[in-house]
């Protein structure tokens, strides 16, 4: 009896909550180790100062959700955490917000906003950028044998190094790395993928070593795969793999030869209710002190005065310190050619 | 107790019989005659059952409508209707319809678009047409947004004077007649190229029927669901049917607990039961260890992110909508008739074949066909131990749904997909009979 009274009570004050508070704002993002950075360095912070709610959710990306809450005309997400992969079709789509960079803060050293983010981040006008992450590859010390991978060449080199590759699913990031480690110089390989020649060559590069892949769907499976031995070497988010050295203790080494970074950035549904809200929101997560708590989870903030506060162990495991080494992954090129590769790599995939 | 419909196939069993006897000699159906009034109260007690039989199901109807056809209907609709390119620059499409097809448009069009470009980047919508126009020519997508920023600095009188001009040197593509041709297509409200491209096929520039150059994986996916769905439906009945047997005839303590244990993977998360597979089947997992241990084979076999996989998951998955309807038939399958025909004689295999299984057929078709066409429509499971051998249509559904956003091309490969399923239906049913399914 008194269980009942009290599971009652509890739904009627959750009810209660869910319609009487006037500053609720939804915020999107990826979850996991990075989610709680966020929510630690971002949401939390700005909730305590503002008074205002901040109701959270976690997503995988992709503009599928969004595309359906603009064209329903029934738009629940307010902000959300995007890839520049997908920003730049969102953005010219209509289904995200144009947030004017004069509500940016300027940096905590005095340098202004535009002079403080690194280009990129500010790049396209319906988003701010929040992190630098990248795809590489990771091995496990301990089961790897007496040669250690050190290039991307060796990720496709299975005479020199046996096992398994774990890879995602997909097109991207592995149709470049495919030609890079066919000895296509890294700045020419979109050039080249837009040609069917370029095409043809990639997915021969992939068929050396198709017998030996394993694929999988989520970044959440290659840290596993590579600890169960799954997989020799498995393709990754570099945070992923950071969290697992950093909080598990796992002897993995990851590769930087060859990684493809992107921006995640911060970007307003078109329609939120919560407008202002959400570009509140926004100035205060990518300021400096926030943006200073990303490396937590190993990706690199966006703001030069929030780099100067990361502690310098933690520098060497930041994306931003291996740019020379990587290449920048093109939206542009993914949004000409993501869904005809996708089928032709799905057709690969049959073969 | 016996169950009704083996008391109605045993009538009609006798029926067919004395037919066959007397096929001179028909059995007439008795006419009995009704005065007006009788009859008047019939066809009123008949209309009053049948609206309470309709206000009783009203609920249910509404529900279909709402969650079932409805969306249906929508999705069958949006492989076909395509309105975006043409409602966002419907006057450019007028005068591009008069195009002949040979060199490119005339400047009047070409002005037209230009200035469509300016006003879709101010609005932030050129991103629609480019994903459009894309998809029948890929590459297109950044040459309108391209574009269409540039349009966007110029001023509109310049725009109307020189838009033909400014259009040709903001991209070298729109030189390609290519370009006019998918523009065309893709400007169409209603059209058939999503039907067509999940049939692997294409209309070349003349309007003729062709076999899609660029990539074709539909109809392998489909032959490819089909054939793994149909090695689950067996799984399933190699499993299911000694075991629905057994419990049919076991006493009701052992069956209840053994029915606890069918019944069990229904109150576990898909995700649990599907996950726990990839803990057995994976390289180092438990099976592997097991069987390296006792020296049945010395390195780990590849079983996880296989077809293999896909079907042993999937069976283990969808064994209870096997076993239950057999159950539930086999429980009224009278113990009798099976003695009766070892008692006249026949051995316990041909009892059991001419006896026992046409009895339990309506239960053995209504599993059959559950776990077939469950399987069919299933993702979650491919998608996570299927690896690439694993995979089925719904991935690659679900891959332009979420990722290509193409989702009129999604709602055609759905449609497809139902219609499969209908049609083998409607086979079942011309050849077996869709009254003999009993679901339990």
């Amino acid at each position: 009896m008194i269980l009942k009274r009290l599971i009652a009570t509890a739904a009627l004050a959750t009810m209660l909550c869910g319609t009487a508070i006037a500053g609720e704002l939804t915020v999107v993002s990826f979850g996991g180790a990075y989610g709680a950075a966020q929510k630690e360095h971002m949401l939390d912070p700005w909730v305590k100062a503002t008074g205002n709610k901040i109701l959270s959710e976690d997503y995988s990306g992709g503009i599928a959700e969004i595309k359906a809450q603009v064209e329903a005309n029934n738009v629940q997400w307010d902000v959300v955490d995007i890839e520049v992969i997908d920003l730049e079709r969102a953005c010219s789509e209509g289904l995200l917000e144009v947030i004017p960079h004069s509500i940016l803060k300027p940096g905590d050293d005095g340098v202004a906003a535009k002079d403080d983010f690194v280009p990129a981040a500010l790049a396209n006008e319906c988003g701010v950028g929040n992190i630098v992450w990248t795809v590489l590859y990771a091995y496990n010390s301990e089961k790897i044998g007496a040669v250690a991978p050190t290039s991307i060449a060796d990720f496709f080199d299975t005479s020199k190094i046996a096992g398994k590759r774990a890879m995602r699913k997909r097109p991207q990031v592995n149709l470049e790395w495919a030609l890079i480690a066919d000895g296509v110089e890294p700045a020419k390989v979109y050039e080249l993928l837009a040609t069917e020649a370029g095409q043809k060559r990639a997915f021969a590069k992939l068929d050396t070593i198709k017998a030996d892949i394993v694929w999988f769907d989520s970044w959440s499976q290659a840290p596993q795969l590579l600890n169960d031995g799954g997989a020799a070497m498995a393709q990754s988010a570099n945070g992923r793999i950071f969290a697992a050295i950093q909080d598990d203790k796992k002897p993995f080494k990851m590769v930087w030869d060859a990684h493809l970074y992107d921006l995640d950035v911060w970007a307003v549904v078109k329609g939120s209710k919560n407008k202002d809200l959400a570009f509140d929101f926004i100035a205060s997560a990518t300021s400096t002190i926030p943006l200073s708590g990303m490396p937590d989870v190993a990706y690199g903030p966006t703001r030069k005065s929030s780099t100067a506060l990361v502690d310098p162990a933690v520098v060497p495991n930041l994306p931003t310190s291996h740019l020379d080494e990587g290449l920048k992954a093109d939206g542009i090129f993914w949004a000409d050619y993501g869904e005809s590769l996708g089928e032709k790599f799905n057709e690969w995939l049959l073969k | 107790m016996l169950c009704s419909h083996c008391y109605i196939s045993n009538i009609s069993l006798k029926i067919k019989i004395m037919s066959d006897i007397q096929s001179n000699e028909r059995i007439r159906s008795k006419v009995i005659l009704l005065s007006k009034k009788e009859a008047n109260f019939a066809k009123k007690e008949i209309r009053r059952s049948k609206m309470t039989a309709f206000f009783m199901v009203t609920p249910l109807l509404v529900f279909l409508l709402f969650a079932f056809v409805a969306p249906i209907g929508t999705m069958l609709h949006r492989g076909f209707y395509s309105p975006v390119v043409a409602s966002l620059i419907p006057d450019t499409l007028d005068k591009l319809n008069q195009w002949s097809g040979e060199g490119i448009p005339n400047d009047d069009v070409l002005t037209s678009l230009a200035i469509d470009f300016k006003r879709l980047a101010n609005e932030r919508q050129s991103g629609k047409i480019a994903a459009a126009l894309n998809r029948n020519m890929p590459g297109a997508s950044s040459v309108v947004k391209s574009t269409a920023r540039k349009m966007r600095r110029v001023d509109d009188a310049e725009l109307k004077a020189n838009g033909a001009e400014l259009l040709l040197n903001a991209h070298e593509k729109w030189s390609n007649t290519k370009i006019w041709f998918a523009l065309r297509k893709a400007g169409e409200t209603y059209s058939d190229t999503h039907y067509l491209k999940a049939l692997d096929l294409e209309r070349n520039s003349l309007g003729e029927l062709q076999v899609r150059e660029a990539s074709q994986i539909y109809i392998q996916l489909y032959s490819k669901t089909l054939k793994l769905a149909l090695y689950i439906t067996l799984a399933c009945l190699i499993i299911g049917y000694p075991l629905a047997f057994y419990l049919a005839n076991a006493p009701a303590k052992t069956a209840n607990l053994l029915m606890i244990f069918v019944l069990l993977p229904f109150w576990t998360s898909l995700l649990v039961r599907t996950t726990s597979w990839i803990a057995l089947l994976q390289t180092n997992g438990v099976v592997n260890s097991f069987l390296m241990s006792i020296g049945v084979t010395s390195s780990p076999l590849e079983m996880l992110y296989t077809e293999f996989s896909t079907i042993i998951a999937m069976t283990h998955i969808l064994l209870p909508f096997m076993i239950l309807p057999l159950y539930s038939v086999m429980k009224g399958i009278d113990p009798s008739y099976f003695r009766a025909a070892l008692s006249m004689g026949a051995r316990p295999i041909s009892a059991f074949l001419k006896v026992y299984l046409p009895n339990t057929l309506p239960g053995l078709s209504a599993g059959a066909l559950l776990v077939f066409i469950i399987s069919v429509g299933y993702y979650i499971t491919p998608a996570l131990v299927g690896g690439t051998d694993g995979q089925m249509i719904s991935n690659i559904i679900a891959f332009h749904m979420q990722q290509s956003n193409n989702w009129g091309l999604a709602a055609a490969l759905g449609t497809l997909l139902l219609l499969l399923i209908l049609s083998l239906y409607w086979l079942y049913d011309r050849f077996v009979g869709a009254s003999n399914i009993k679901l339990g």
